[in-house]
């Protein structure tokens, strides 16, 4: 093992600064640095808050990264960065950073997609990666479904949000019921002494209608407005809000339509492992439910453990050992933050 | 001893190699694209190319130097980023120095001298130097003609930079050619007293002059229409 490629990943997409370091598939350091306070009192990430304070953590970060694996940025093999999607001024301060580190180590630098790297973290926690295989990636930023033929080349996108980010949806909804930002973890809190079945809110781009044009693609606004209508009549009506059933039965339909669709993907393409990634795969009803339901199917269902599935920097490393060990080139020096990178593209 | 040199700051994205001795300070290699929505692509390899053409390698820096702008936000971040970073892997001492001081220093000529660079939303990014290249006011962020008041004020006859061609009119001030963006040996020159003396390095702070553009979240807006009071 020791002498597999010893790979440094960083990631700055959004509020969180990552440095990962990985030897193989083996997790030799995570730091991180998260911005998420910063954040709180306006509800949402604000990218000029979160860009000032990737330019302030990351050197620290790198430090800790590289004590804590013991190792020093000599010995490192391929720096990786994620160079998109993600937010622009964001995305550009962890992008000049390993080209700094790699221009002054001289080493080699590979500019990563944020949402291959969210699949490709499992491989620290279950091992290499059965291809083909389905993601899906859900978070405060992205709700993807994807067929991932070949990590290191590329990945077909198969359906995405229309509208909202399921993590969207939670941070929306915690704020409409006074819970804080962000609003996966107090929603999945409030939602253990609910009734998941007490309300029956929409389950979006499930009608049979828009199933057609819209088989793996999600929708959440019309969820989140059905929420904010049911707890303002409430209101109005001077009745108590009950949050806990709220935040279940709001749960209940996001997983349902998350955990359905990526399963009807599974099926369709004969395909018989399932990835979950993104900060909502945090949540423990869609874990839950994901296992229950592939479990009939046949269907091995992986999702890494909450650590790995929120933004870091192990899984940016995670995929760079990937790319390495499938002897897929470096980025070029020039190689440019693309906010809007596209998912077939897993490096540039 | 070997010095590497960037600033982002401006609309120019500048890497350059000087050679500080004892009483001078040189230069040897250079790099400067003008290109304002490029800044994250042309550095590294301005930086790389500077290292080619002086036949130096990374670790032959002694320290580094950045311009700490002011500048707009997004592309002043990528000079102080790689500075930090380089500065951290080498080993070696990281210096800022205000951007505006490597347009207004080089330009002193004996009378007071505004030197401004672009700051967009109508506004530039000013300071005024005397007649040695002293920095007296600034650097600050306003309206050109509010800028062009506080020079009138200080008896500046001249203005400098890519701010002052650009709202030259405004200004009302001769315009002086050169330095249009920040000069890397002017920086290196103001940077000279502490790479000579081996001074600690310095955390490189942007001078960013203004507030994040966030409004605090104050509560949400309703869905359902206003309820119909009888
Ligand atoms: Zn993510």
């Amino acid at each position: 093992m020791a002498d597999e490629p010893l790979i440094l990943g960083i990631e700055t997409s959004c509020d969180e600064t990552g440095v990962g370091i990985v030897r193989g598939h083996t997790l030799l350091a995570d730091a991180l640095a998260s911005s998420v306070e910063e954040h709180a009192r306006f509800g949402g990430v604000v990218p000029e808050v979160a860009s000032r304070a990737h330019l302030e953590a990351i050197v620290p970060t790198m430090d800790r990264a590289l004590k804590e694996a013991g190792v020093t940025i000599a010995d490192i093999d391929a720096i990786a960065v994620t160079s998109g999607p993600g937010l622009a001024g964001a995305l550009l301060v962890g992008v000049a950073a390993a080209k700094g580190y790699a221009l002054a180590a001289e080493k080699p630098v590979y500019g990563v997609n944020h949402l291959a790297a969210h699949v490709a973290v499992d491989t620290l926690e279950h091992g290499p990666l059965p291809e083909p295989a389905v993601a899906l990636l859900v978070s405060g930023g992205h709700s993807s479904l994807l067929l991932v033929d070949d990590l290191a080349r590329g990945v077909t996108p198969l359906g995405a949000t229309i509208d909202d980010a399921a993590g969207e949806a939670f941070d929306k909804v915690a704020r409409l019921l006074g819970l804080p930002f962000p609003g996966g973890p107090p929603i999945d809190r409030e939602a253990r002494a609910g009734d998941a079945g007490a309300i029956g809110f929409p389950r979006g781009l499930t009608a049979a209608k828009d199933l057609a044009a819209h088989r793996y693609d999600f929708s959440f606004s019309g969820l989140k407005t059905a929420v904010a209508r049911w707890v303002e009549a409430r209101q109005r009506a001077g009745e108590p809000v009950p949050v806990a059933d709220v935040a279940a039965s709001f749960q209940e339909a996001v997983c349902d339509v998350l955990t359905a669709k990526a399963l009807d993907a599974c099926r369709a393409h004969g395909i018989e492992t399932l990835v979950i990634g993104g900060g909502v795969a945090a949540n423990s009803r869609l874990r839950a439910m994901a296992e229950q339901r592939a479990e009939k199917h046949g269907i091995r269902v992986r999702v890494p453990r909450p650590r790995l599935c929120t933004d870091n920097g192990a899984m940016v490393a995670a995929l760079g050992s990937h790319l390495v060990a499938s002897g897929v080139a470096p980025s070029r020096l020039d190689l440019p933050a693309d906010s809007a990178m596209p998912l077939t593209v897993v490096s540039v | 001893m070997l010095v590497l040199l960037v600033d982002s700051s401006t609309p120019a994205v500048t890497a350059a190699l000087v050679e500080v001795s004892a009483d001078s300070v040189a230069l040897r290699a250079h790099r400067c694209t003008v290109d304002a929505r490029a800044h994250g692509e042309l550095l590294a390899p301005e930086v790389d190319a500077v290292l080619a053409d002086a036949d130096a390698r990374p670790a032959d820096l002694a320290a580094i130097v950045a311009g700490l702008g002011p500048g707009p936000f997004t592309g002043l971040r990528v000079g102080l980023v790689t500075a930090a970073t380089m500065g951290q892997v080498l080993g070696v001492p990281t210096y800022g120095v205000c951007s505006l001081d490597g347009i207004g220093y080089p330009a002193a000529a004996g009378e007071p001298v505004l030197a401004a660079s672009d700051a967009r939303r109508k506004e530039i990014y000013w300071a005024v130097y005397d007649g040695a290249g002293q920095r007296i006011a600034g650097p600050e962020v306003d309206a050109p003609d509010a800028a062009a008041a506080r020079a009138r004020d200080l008896a500046v006859t001249v203005a400098v930079g890519d701010g002052a061609h650009r709202y030259a009119d405004v200004l009302g001030l001769p315009v002086r050619a050169e330095p249009r963006y920040p000069d890397p040996v002017a920086l290196a020159r103001l940077a000279g007293e502490r790479i000579r003396a081996g001074a600690p390095g310095e955390r490189l702070t942007p001078l960013y002059l203004r507030r994040p553009d966030a409004v605090a979240s104050i509560g949400r807006k309703p869905v359902l229409p206003p309820a119909v009071t009888p």
